[in-house]
């Protein structure tokens, strides 16, 4: 669905993405792994096309999109949660929901609100809420929300449990899980490797710019390597 | 803490010695051809002082005065309006109200109050479009006065150079107006803040310096003068008709008596029907998806471009649309004066109109409204002070944003208290 290919990416001098290759399948969870500064979120923004791939393809359900801007890209049916959240805080629930629907019809984003909130019982309590009152945890909700109400085919994580309690975490990965359920594949970034892994189909390591490890997600998980560097042992 | 607070104290007093002594204490006076320098009077002396003590004091028991302004029970706008579902039928019944009592109330006054009306219905003008970009799309624009002298100097010169009329040469204004906003939101496009802000004010001198130098297309300094008054349907409002042999004026075609009166009513119902018209405009784009993108944008840039909103489009149409009602406010404005030059767009308008936004509440069109309004008639109640006209403006504008930091009215925003 996803055919990341041999991409390179700068800023300005400095080359952050070294000829990385990835491909992502229907219906799977893939996962990305690494430290901090290992490239994770530069990958993530190379497919949303800021910065765009200095070389290299990047093609989505077989169109190349990386010489796109963002908000055509954004417009191809994927959808990414950005890192941090970024909900509207002065706007309501509902508000927040509706913006990611924007260029959807009135009838079929209504269907679609009904969906997430079905998924999120929470944001439901909060329906009226102004989005910056609320809990990080129902703010990560919210901003999974928004993604989904442009009905992705394929949804975009970045680290979408960062900072936030055990417990809320969980939610959110059984969240991601349901999700993949009902068809939408996931590329999910993450630092918490042991979660990551235990629900991806696949996943890949990334270090200094570099793929330099590939597995299934359980074998990622019981290798020596990998539970050296992110498992902590 | 309270060391602290006593350096403070004399750190401000001393500011407050030296400013007053350089600004009150010493005058220059002419004797004969000399200049000399006369010390203030024993009276302005002690004034002095007492002014000195009164900043010493304050600085030094500001705890005291915070918690003495806490107690004072601040008024509640909101709750004194009725019910949101009373709200919702009278709703129409109040506009329509107030659209008859503004229609009637010119004939009743004097007619410098409807004059004075008039100037404050181009501030709501401004005030509406300058809302759009800083209320709304969270673009700091200091220069929004540029696209009011371009409106202002579009109408001027078409009427003086191809003699068009004044409801010709509306749209064309705001046109021009848009255009220029359309130009000027490409550079900007790139910057927020404190950046922006600098990059619009160096945009409104251009303006203003332009037109004062272009002396040969605009009269430089000097102006434009007898720009053409509107038209009823053809009628004018002049003693005599001007437009050849069978124009015909106002008063001559009802068979009135001449009155000058009537060329005031006539324009401050014209600024009426504008203000209405920008009103309702903004109100439907604001309901519309744009108007929600305005918003997201001020938000949270990252977070519109990740949902696939087009940052650039939401920008300029924020800057367009602002622009253009700042140019049918000019247009208006230079119709009304009948005559402008670079004078009446410095930087202090500007101001005024970004003070009016802020004071109303950003993004809230009513109380927008209410702030053009005290705005515009507080200097002219404040006259009899004369000099100290702009200090009463300056302290009152003080003591609004310390009352109601957020604005008159803030932007209301539907809310659920949570019960526990």
């Amino acid at each position: 669905m996803l055919q990341i290919n041999n991409v390179n990416t700068h800023y300005g001098p400095i080359q952050a993405l070294h000829d990385v290759s990835i491909n992502i399948e229907e219906g799977e969870i893939v996962t990305l792994i690494g430290a901090n500064g290992a490239g994770k979120t530069t990958l993530m923004m190379t497919i949303c096309g800021d910065p765009q791939a200095s070389s290299g393809t990047v093609t989505f359900c077989g169109e190349e999109i990386n010489k796109l801007n963002t908000p055509d890209i954004m417009r191809k049916g994927l959808a990414i949660v950005p890192e941090g959240r970024r909900v509207f805080s002065g706007m309501t629930v509902e508000e927040n929901l509706f913006m990611g629907s924007y260029f959807r019809s009135k009838e079929e984003a209504q269907k679609t609100a009904a969906h997430v909130l079905e998924l999120f019982p929470r944001l439901e309590e909060r329906y009226k809420q102004r989005a910056g009152t609320m809990s990080g945890g129902e703010q990560q909700m919210l901003a999974i929300g928004r993604a989904l109400m442009s009905k992705p085919r394929l949804l975009l994580l970045d680290e979408p449990s960062l900072g936030l309690a055990p417990i809320i975490i969980q939610q959110i990965f059984d969240i991601i899980q349901k999700l993949r359920d009902e068809g939408v594949t996931i590329f999910l970034v993450e630092q918490n490797a042991n979660q990551a892994l235990r629900i991806a189909d696949r996943g890949y390591v990334l270090e200094n710019g570099r793929v330099i490890k590939t597995d299934s997600g359980a074998n990622l998980l019981t290798d020596e390597a990998v539970q050296q560097a992110y498992l902590g042992g | 803490m309270t060391t602290s607070k006593f350096y403070n104290a004399i750190f401000a007093a001393g500011i407050t010695l030296i400013l007053a002594c350089l600004m009150i204490g010493v005058k220059l006076d002419t004797s004969g051809t000399q200049l000399a320098i006369k010390g203030a009077s024993a009276a302005q002396w002690t004034w002095i002082g007492g002014g000195i003590a009164l900043v010493f004091l304050s600085q030094l028991f500001s705890g005291q005065i915070d918690s003495l302004f806490k107690s004072i029970p601040k008024p509640n706008i909101t709750t004194m309006l009725p019910e949101e579902k009373k709200m919702a039928t009278l709703k129409p019944w109040l506009i329509a109200g107030l659209i008859v009592i503004m229609v009637i109330w010119p004939f009743m006054v004097s007619r410098g109050s409807v004059d004075l009306a008039t100037l404050t219905l181009i501030y709501i003008m401004l005030g509406l479009g300058l809302n759009i970009v800083v209320g709304l799309a969270g673009l700091l624009d200091l220069g929004f006065v540029a696209f009011y002298a371009v409106g202002a100097y579009t109408y001027a010169l078409l009427s003086e150079y191809f003699g068009l009329s004044f409801w010709v040469c509306l749209p064309i204004s705001a046109g021009a107006a848009a255009l220029f906003g359309f130009v000027l939101g490409f550079p900007v496009l790139r910057l927020r803040g404190d950046y922006l802000a600098i990059v619009t004010l160096g945009f409104g001198e251009i303006i203003r310096i332009l037109l004062n130098n272009w002396t040969n297309v605009t009269g430089g300094p000097s102006g434009i003068s007898g720009i053409a008054k509107p038209t009823l349907f053809g009628l004018e409002f002049t003693r005599k008709a001007k437009g050849g042999e069978d124009a015909m004026t106002f008063h001559e075609y009802f068979n009135l008596d001449y009155s000058s009166s009537y060329k005031v009513i006539f324009l401050y119902l014209i600024a009426v029907l504008l203000v209405i018209f920008v009103i309702y405009l903004i109100n439907r784009l604001m309901r519309m998806p744009i108007g929600r993108a305005w918003e997201a944008l001020r938000e949270d840039e990252i977070a519109c471009r990740s949902l696939g909103l087009n940052k650039t489009a939401i920008k300029l149409s924020a800057f367009t649309i602002g622009a253009s009602t700042a140019g049918f406010a000019g247009a208006f404005f230079s119709a009304r004066q009948g005559f402008i030059s670079p004078e009446s767009f410095i930087f202090i308008e500007s101001a005024i109109i970004l003070a009016i936004v802020v004071l109303g509440g950003m993004g809230s069109q009513v109380g927008i409204i209410l702030a053009a309004i005290i705005m515009t008639i507080l200097p002219e109640l404040a006259r009899e002070f004369s000099e100290y006209r702009m200090l009463l403006f300056g302290l009152l504008m003080v003591l609004m944003m310390r009352w109601r930091p957020e604005g008159l009215i803030p932007m209301k925003r539907p809310q659920l208290e949570l019960k526990q």
